[in-house]
């Protein structure tokens, strides 16, 4: 079975048709692996982007007032004035809750991009009928945007016209959207499962099969990124995290005697130093932590290399990108202690490297999606199109 | 699908299960009482202070330093074994691009699932003791981790087929 097409981008699309057949099926429109491909690259988009901006007007911003409501509750308790105390710490729940509402939506829009992609890779083996497989992948991407965008409202909707005393509606929706999630997750493992024992049909899957040159440094780098993560995680838990837990009791110790003594030097001073060992452990943390996360998205997007119809040499550089970016970002986070604005302008630069890195290879993948869409259109079932 | 590919990926699949089973365990009925003890017991001791009631403001603190303590540890096992078994699956899948025979890559696969359940294993001991044994128990775990990995990324740049790739 041969078919002839004008153009010669398309004509290349059907030059093995038993092969193009084969991706049809397993990439065809709204297909689950289109679903969870497109939806999983967006979700990690969209997270780091809101992580960029949250990063920008109001993580720094945030942190400036929790410290500021520490100080107040600190002097308060040094003019012996208990009331005082407990407002200011009640401030600081209010502005940890604001900042945490944040965070979780800027980390469950990636955590779920990943796990988007993961079971993008995992479809095939998952023993379900295709449509029942574009349903569940409906059904995770709604659950996906619902949790975070229910989280971000928490902050805002609080508890207005909820049924019950202690949950508001935005966390209700929220819930509802991580049991999507949680469902959908459980039926694709079920699937799995199911496939793991039945080992009589054995479908392939080429995607695994490729060894493009960008596939393979993504691949390569993305493990040195997660053993480089590993190495900081190890050496910061050996070398400082004991260390910083005993300070942080110390200084808040020394806070709270100073004050009884009425001694606000002592006071002042264990304030300052407490701000700063607070950034040391989040710089620390955080950069162990991306460091490995970029290294998991380098290697799942690896394996989706073919799908990304852009030039070989400029998937290669987008690989390359994504790499330097991956690295840069939490090497300037772990500068910030020491270089201030500079290390941070810099890793902010980072991310946004991985941002367009990110985004090209999306649109790489969508181009690829509309030319196999393209050569559907145009091949009809006898084979015979022009 | 060989041995080393399918260790990982089951390995990891269920360590994902347990890690998330445990993690809406902790979430459902300790996290907000510890969080809860976390706040009022700092509250308490600045209050005390303001009392000048040494005594009161101690406990307070002390409370407060072994709930933190807790609470950390407990919020890291269940990030780590979450991502640990994303880990797993994911080198699962593309573990045939690892080039050594079969026998060296279920010998790696067996390392990292170790090193996945013990090292958070480890780290969650230490909410029971404060002893040496659950610290070394953590880095025996993320030993085993950090050398398979080195392994794994050692396979992928060598040269050579592998054995048993589906």
């Amino acid at each position: 079975m041969s078919t002839r097409i004008n153009s010669p981008k398309l004509q290349t699309l059907t030059d093995d048709p038993l092969t193009r057949e084969s991706e049809r099926n397993g990439f065809a429109p709204l297909s689950a692996r289109r679903l969870f491909l497109l939806g999983g690259i967006g979700l990690i988009l969209t997270g780091m982007i809101f992580g960029d901006i949250f990063a920008i007007f109001t993580l720094h911003q945030n942190a400036a007032q929790v410290g500021a409501n520490l100080a107040a509750a600190a002097n308060a308790a040094l003019a012996g004035n208990r009331h005082v105390v407990l407002a200011n710490f009640q401030n600081v729940g209010a502005f940890l809750e604001n900042r945490g509402t944040k965070v979780d939506t800027h980390v469950h829009m990636i955590d779920f991009g990943y796990l988007a992609l993961l079971l993008a890779i995992l479809q095939p083996w998952v023993a379900f009928s295709d449509g029942v497989k574009k349903i569940l992948a409906g059904i995770f991407l709604a659950g996906a945007w619902l949790l975070p965008v229910g989280v971000y409202l928490i902050h805002y909707v609080g508890l207005a016209h909820s049924p019950v005393k202690t949950i508001g509606w935005a966390s209700i929706a929220a819930d509802f959207g991580g049991l999507l999630v949680l469902v959908v997750t459980f039926a694709c493992l079920t699937g799995l499962w199911t496939r793991f024992r039945s080992e009589r049909v054995r479908p392939a899957d080429k995607l695994l099969g490729d060894r493009s040159t960008e596939g393979r440094i993504l691949f390569a780098g993305g493990l040195a990124l997660v053993l480089l993560g590993f190495f900081h995680g190890a050496y910061y838990a050996g070398a400082d995290l004991y260390k910083h837990e005993a300070q942080d009791y110390s200084l808040l110790a020394q806070m709270s005697a100073g004050a009884a003594a009425g001694a606000r030097v002592v006071v002042n001073d264990a304030l300052t130093s407490y701000g700063q060992l607070q950034g040391a452990k989040a710089v620390n943390i955080a950069a162990h932590a991306h460091c490995i996360e970029f290294g998991l998205l380098a290697i799942m997007l690896a394996f989706f290399q073919p799908y990304v119809r852009l030039r070989s040499s400029w998937k290669r550089r987008w690989a390359e990108v994504l790499l330097l970016g991956s690295l840069l970002l939490p090497v300037c986070v772990l500068l910030e202690i020491k270089y201030g604005l500079v290390a941070g302008g810099i890793a902010d630069f980072a991310g946004l490297l991985i941002i367009f890195a990110l985004l090209a290879m999306w649109i790489g993948i969508l181009r690829y999606t509309g030319e196999l869409d393209a050569s559907m259109a145009n091949t009809p079932s006898s084979g015979d199109s022009r | 699908m060989s041995g080393s590919r399918r260790l990982l990926i089951i390995g990891g699949i269920a360590l994902a299960v347990w890690g998330m089973s445990y993690g809406l365990w902790y979430a459902v009925f300790a996290e907000h009482q510890a969080l809860d003890s976390i706040g009022a017991s700092l509250a308490g001791s600045f209050a005390a202070a303001a009392d000048r009631n040494p005594a009161v403001m101690e406990s307070s603190l002390e409370q407060y330093r072994e709930a933190k303590y807790v609470y950390d540890r407990q919020v890291d096992v269940h990030g780590h074994w979450i991502g640990l078994a994303m880990l797993l699956i994911v080198l699962g899948i593309g573990f045939d691009r690892v080039n050594f025979p079969e026998r060296v890559r279920r010998f790696l696969a067996l390392g990292l699932l170790v090193g996945a359940v013990v090292f958070p294993l480890g780290v969650l001991l230490q909410t029971l003791s404060h002893g040496p044994l659950p610290r070394a128990i953590a880095i025996a775990g993320s030993g085993f981790v950090i050398v398979s990995l080195l392994g794994s990324a050692m396979g992928v740049v060598a040269r050579g087929s592998p054995a048993g790739a589906d």
